[in-house]
C-alpha cells in the first residue's frame, strides 16, 4: 500500500527538477526543432511547387522546341530547295554565258584565223608577183631579144595569169 | 539490457540472503526495487557493497530540521531519533520516535535515489534536447535534412506532433507541442532508463506515483488554466434537460469530477504499467535464485526459460515504455483539446475521440 502513497518530498523534487527542465525545453528546446521542421516542410512544398511549374515550363519548352525545329525544318527545306533552283539557273545562266562567250570566242578566232588567212593570201600573192616580176625581170633581160620570142612569152605569160587565176 | 539485469540482481539478492539466511526473499527484493530509498545501490563485489548514500534532509514538527548522509542510518538503523520504519502506511520511509514513545512522519526532503534519477534524466534530457536544438540553431531550414541521432529526435518529434498532438489539441495546437513534446520526451526517457539496471541509470522514476502525479498535475494545470469559456461553460452548465442541472447540479457534479478523474488516471495509468513490468522482470529474475536452491536439475533449465524470458519481458517493456509515453501524452493533448471547444458540433467529435482513447 506504501507503494501508493505520494511521497512529498518526491514531488517537490520533482516540481523543482521538472519545472526547470520543462521551462528550458518549452522555451529554446522544442520550439527550436519544431519550427524548423515546419519550415523545411513549408520549403519542401514550395520547392514541390516550383518544380512542377518548371516541370511545366519545360514542357511548355519542349513544345516551342519542337514546332521550332519544325518551322527551322520547312525553311531549311525551302532554303534548300531555293538554293538548288538557284544554283540551277546559276549553272544554266554559266553555261549559257559560257556558251556565248565560246561562240563569240570562236567567231573571233575564226574571223582572226580568217584575216590573217588573207593576210598571209595577199602578203603571198604579193610575193609570188614581185618574184614573178622579177623572173619576169630576168627572163625578159635574157629572152628578150627576138621579138617572136617576146610575143612567144608575152602570151604564155597571159596564159599562164589565165589559168593561174 | 536482461544480462546487465542479471548481473545486478544477484547483488541485490545476496544481501538479503545474508539477511535472511537460505530463504530468498523475493517481496523484499521486488519491493526494495520497485521502492524508493534513501541509498543508491550500485554493485556488490565479493563482500564488499558499493552504494552512493544520498544526503537526508527532514523537517519535523517536534526537533526542527535535520541534515545527515544515510549512511549513518546502515549501522544502528537509527540516527537523531529519526528510523526506517517496517509496516503501516510509511513503510520504508524515516519516522521519528518521539520521548512518549510515539512516532510521527517527518516533512521528508531527502535527496532519494527517485529524486535524484529524476535529476540525472532531466540533465540528459536537456542535454539531448539542446544537442538537437543547437543542430537546428546551426542550420537553414533550406539544408538538407540531419541524419544520425537527430533525425533520430526529429523523426519522432515530427511524429508526435502530426500524430498526436495535432489531431487532438487542433487549432492551435503549435502553442501546446512544446509542453506535449516535453511530457513525452521526459517519460520516454525516465521508462527507458528505469529498464537499465546500473548506476546512472535504474531508479524507477516512473514507476513512483508522486512522479506520475506530478506529470498528471502539469497537464491538469495546462488544462484547467488554459480552458475557454466554453469548457467552463460545460461543465458547469452543460447542454441537457433542465431537470439534470436545475434543482440538483447533477451533470456538473458529475462533470466537476471527471476534471479530477483525468489526471488521476493518467498518474494511475503510467504508474500501474511501469510498476508491473518492473515487478514481472525482477520476479523472474527471482525464479532463478528460488530454483536454484532446488539444485542443478530443475536450476539449470529454469535460469535459461527465465533468462529468454526476462529477454521478452525487457523486450516487451521497452515497447511499454514507448506505448506509456504516447499515451499519456495522447490523453494529455486530448484533454487540452478538449479544454478549448469552438462550437458544439466540433466539440463532440472531439469527445467521441477521448472516449475511445480511453478505453485503450
Amino acid at each position: 500500500m506504501d507503494l501508493l502513497i505520494p511521497e512529498v518530498g518526491t514531488i517537490i523534487w520533482m516540481l523543482i527538477a521538472a519545472g526547470i527542465v520543462f521551462f528550458i525545453l518549452v522555451k529554446w528546446g522544442f520550439p527550436m526543432i519544431t519550427r524548423m521542421v515546419d519550415e523545411r516542410d513549408e520549403y519542401i512544398d514550395k520547392s514541390l511547387l516550383a518544380a512542377k511549374e518548371a516541370n511545366e515550363r519545360l514542357a511548355g519548352i519542349q513544345n516551342e522546341c519542337d514546332e521550332l525545329l519544325k518551322e527551322t525544318r520547312a525553311e531549311k527545306a525551302r532554303i534548300l530547295k531555293e538554293a538548288t533552283d538557284r544554283r540551277d539557273e546559276i549553272i544554266a545562266e554559266a553555261e549559257a554565258r559560257a556558251k556565248e562567250s565560246g561562240e563569240k570566242l570562236i567567231a573571233d578566232a575564226r574571223e582572226q584565223i580568217r584575216l590573217e588567212k588573207e593576210e598571209a593570201l595577199r602578203s603571198m600573192r604579193r610575193q609570188v608577183a614581185e618574184l614573178s616580176v622579177q623572173v619576169a625581170e630576168r627572163v625578159v633581160l635574157k629572152e628578150l631579144s627576138t621579138d617572136e620570142d617576146q610575143l612567144l612569152l608575152i602570151d604564155r605569160m597571159i596564159d599562164d595569169v589565165k589559168t593561174g587565176k | 539490457m536482461a544480462l546487465m539485469l542479471v548481473v545486478s540482481v544477484p547483488a541485490a539478492a545476496s544481501d538479503t540472503e545474508t539477511a535472511k539466511d537460505e530463504t530468498v526473499d523475493v517481496k523484499g527484493i521486488i519491493f526494495g526495487h520497485l521502492k524508493d530509498s534513501y541509498h543508491w545501490h550500485i554493485i556488490t563485489i565479493g563482500e564488499k557493497e558499493i552504494s552512493l548514500h544520498l544526503p537526508v534532509m527532514l523537517y519535523s514538527k517536534v526537533s526542527g530540521w535535520h541534515f545527515f548522509s544515510s549512511r549513518e542510518l546502515e549501522e544502528t538503523g537509527s540516527y537523531e531519533g529519526f528510523h526506517i520504519t517496517d509496516e503501516g502506511a510509511h513503510a520504508g520511509k524515516l519516522v521519528e520516535t518521539l520521548p512518549d514513545g510515539s512516532q510521527l512522519k517527518p516533512l521528508d526532503l531527502s535527496l532519494t535515489k527517485v529524486a535524484l534519477g529524476v535529476i540525472i534524466n532531466s540533465i540528459m534530457l536537456c542535454v539531448i534536447v539542446m544537442c538537437t536544438a543547437r543542430w537546428y540553431r546551426r542550420h537553414k531550414s533550406t539544408d538538407p535534412a540531419p541524419g544520425g541521432f537527430v533525425g533520430l529526435m526529429e523523426f519522432v518529434v515530427a511524429m508526435i506532433v502530426d500524430d498526436v498532438i495535432k489531431p487532438s489539441v487542433g487549432k492551435d495546437y503549435k502553442r501546446y507541442a512544446p509542453l506535449l513534446l516535453t511530457i513525452f520526451f521526459f517519460i520516454l526517457l525516465s521508462n527507458i532508463m528505469g529498464l537499465i539496471p546500473i548506476f546512472p541509470a535504474g531508479a524507477n522514476v516512473t514507476g513512483n506515483i508522486a512522479i506520475t502525479l506530478t506529470l498528471a498535475l502539469v497537464t491538469f494545470f495546462t488544462v484547467n488554466v488554459f480552458g475557454n469559456r466554453e469548457y467552463w461553460k460545460e461543465i458547469l452548465w452543460p447542454d441537457v434537460p433542465v431537470f439534470l442541472k436545475a434543482p440538483i447540479p447533477l451533470l456538473p457534479f458529475i462533470e466537476i469530477i471527471g476534471i479530477f478523474t483525468k489526471p488521476f488516471a493518467l498518474t494511475v495509468r503510467l504508474f500501474a504499467n511501469i510498476t508491473a513490468g518492473h515487478a514481472i522482470i525482477l520476479s523472474l529474475t527471482c525464479v532463478i535464485f528460488i530454483t536454484a536452491k532446488m539444485g542443478p536439475v530443475i536450476g539449470a533449465p529454469m535460469t535459461v526459460l527465465s533468462v529468454f524470458f526476462m529477454i521478452f519481458m525487457n523486450l516487451l517493456e521497452l515497447l511499454v515504455a514507448y506505448i506509456q509515453a504516447y499515451v499519456f501524452t495522447m490523453l494529455s493533448a486530448v484533454f487540452i483539446g478538449l479544454s478549448r471547444p469552438e462550437e458544439h458540433h466540433a466539440k463532440e467529435k472531439v469527445k467521441v475521440n477521448d472516449e475511445n482513447t480511453l478505453t485503450t
